[in-house]
């Protein structure tokens, strides 16, 4: 008997290559910036690169300012984005009561999740640089900065914490563990792989950010390594924005070795952040 | 309140519970003797199990929870603000549906309610551990793996553990909604073998919804139906010759 075109199953099979079509795109797309980006700038990375002060000549040009400066920011950011955005998502999820005030201000978080980078950089301008008077330094850059990730740490703490079942929390409150004692010894651990997680892909977009910083003025040449939070900066991304302005083929060439670093960082957090996953996930099946 | 012995360890008064305009418990009035078992029976929804989980306060943080009467442990009005009510539940333990350890070890998982309580003493918390795996017929099939996770134990042994736990804070009182109706059949019969020693040493109070392991396992069966306290009275008496109509036709399968 032969077979009747089965338009049905057509489509099914249409829309299965087109799928493999799409998904081919991205990751063709993303290989070739990968490749162009470590043809032109592996032959640049070496010692000399990582110790070298900003110069006039790109040969001599390094990034040590601002690599030491992406990771006084980082580690700033989180040391002040951290405990607010966990402490903030504990009480939300587990304190707070869920009336209308509370759903208030959790529409708010999402949407602040959502606001664009530079608007933060203007807030901080006004706020930190002027008012508070901290004028271009690392704690302005990383106050700014911890604005723009705290909604979303405080959005996947909680979602951590929602993971956890109400079965452990119960049988915790019901061997006399007050509200603290669950959400420390029960609570925190259990869901510490997705807190964890959440905390490392939120620092790794705010290593990854300029606009902000070059709001309040983060500067694109300084000389003097950074040793104290008021010290004045620059970053990774800004020291890669400032190159590729220049005419000259050498500072293309360094931009594009800074950005293998940058990748590099970033690739490195959000290796980690998926294996801290795994490894909660294997180890915790309810 | 003054003490007064015929109200025995447990005394419920007029007791009603509402959850926003839901009526959940409705009047109810219950005494409960010491170091016996007592079940808890009824249809689905009947209130036994919201019952239960006003007598450790479980039910303090469920949102627009309401009660009124009283309920007396020892005398004393377990709702007063007065009473902390994390020292209430150290002496009122429970034990839940599905086993529920804490993803911890063995060890941990037993000693938790002691730990929070600030108990740091390690020959003091090994015997206690020892103790008490050996009460749930536990200790041998677990001693040479306290320091495992509790997760890889099997449900049975998870739910023997999970009683374990209870019992290491010295509980005078222990509740335990349908701690065997997740179990396979011999896990259940070693449940229902626990609950028969450990009367010994403590006051019981079990929800079921298995009759036969209600009039196994009690000595004294209340029958809720509709929030309602239908019929409270000895197990022999209610599964052989109940009073009530309602309750004979629960107990005969009618309906439920």
């Amino acid at each position: 008997m032969k077979q009747k075109f089965d338009i049905n199953r057509f489509k099914d099979n249409a829309f299965k290559y087109f799928g493999i079509a799409c998904t081919l795109f991205g990751l063709a797309v993303l290989s070739v910036f990968l490749i162009n980006i470590l043809i032109e700038g592996l032959g640049r990375l070496n010692w000399q690169f990582f110790t070298s002060l900003p110069s006039r000549k790109p040969e001599k040009a390094g990034i040590l300012i601002c690599l030491l400066g992406s990771i006084w920011i980082m580690f700033l950011t989180a040391l002040i984005a951290v405990p607010l955005g966990v402490a903030s998502g504990i009480f939300l999820e587990e304190y707070g009561k869920k009336n209308k005030f509370a759903s208030f201000i959790e529409i708010n978080i999402s949407n602040l999740a959502g606001v664009p980078s530079i608007i933060y950089g203007l807030l901080a301008l006004e706020i930190f640089v002027r008012i508070l008077g901290l004028g271009k330094s690392l704690l302005a850059g990383s106050l700014t900065l911890s604005l723009l990730i705290l909604p979303i740490i405080i959005v996947s703490t909680r979602e951590a914490i929602k993971a956890v079942p109400k079965s452990i929390r119960e049988a915790s409150y019901a061997l006399g563990a007050t509200r603290w004692q669950t959400i420390w010894f029960q609570v925190l651990p259990a869901a510490s792989g997705g807190l964890l997680t959440g905390v490392i892909l939120a620092i790794s977009r705010a290593v990854g950010e300029s606009a902000p910083l070059i709001v309040i003025g983060a500067l694109l040449y300084i000389t003097t390594i950074p040793t104290s939070p008021m010290d004045d900066f620059a970053v990774m991304p800004i020291q890669i924005f400032n190159w590729l302005s220049r005419p000259q083929k050498g500072f293309i060439e360094n931009a594009t070795a800074a950005i293998i670093v940058l990748l590099l960082i970033t690739f490195m957090m959000n290796g980690l952040a998926i294996y801290l996953r795994n490894r909660w996930q294997k180890k915790i099946k309810w | 309140m003054v003490k007064d012995n015929n109200m025995g360890k447990l005394h419920a008064e007029k007791v009603n519970v509402y959850y926003g305009d839901h009526h959940i418990i409705k009047d109810v009035n219950l005494s409960i003797q010491e170091n016996t078992v007592t079940a808890f029976i009824g249809p689905s929804g009947c209130g036994k199990s919201t019952f239960l989980r006003l007598l450790n306060r479980m039910n303090d943080y469920i949102e627009n929870f309401r009660k009124t009467g009283d309920i007396l442990i020892d005398g004393n009005d377990i709702y007063d603000k007065k009473v902390r009510v994390e020292e209430l539940r150290k002496r009122v333990g429970m034990v839940f549906q599905k086993p529920n350890p804490f993803p911890k070890t063995i060890y941990e998982n037993v000693v938790y309610g002691l730990r929070i309580q600030g108990i740091k003493d390690k020959s003091k918390l090994d015997k206690v551990v020892e103790d008490s795996l050996k009460q749930v017929a536990l200790w041998n099939e677990v001693k040479d793996k306290l320091h495992q996770s509790a997760l890889a134990l099997s449900g049975g042994q998870q739910q023997r553990l999970c009683i374990a736990r209870t019992i290491a804070v010295e509980p005078t009182i222990i509740l335990m909604d349908e701690p065997a109706s997740a179990l396979d059949p011999i896990s259940s019969a070693k449940i229902e073998d626990l609950i028969s020693e450990l009367k010994e040493k403590f006051t019981i109070i079990i929800v079921t919804h298995n009759m036969q392991q209600a009039s196994r396992v009690s000595d004294k069966t209340a029958f809720f139906y509709l929030g309602e306290l239908v019929e409270y009275g000895a197990t022999d008496q209610i599964f052989t010759k109940p009073v009530k109509e309602l309750t004979q036709n629960y107990i005969t399968g009618r309906f439920g």
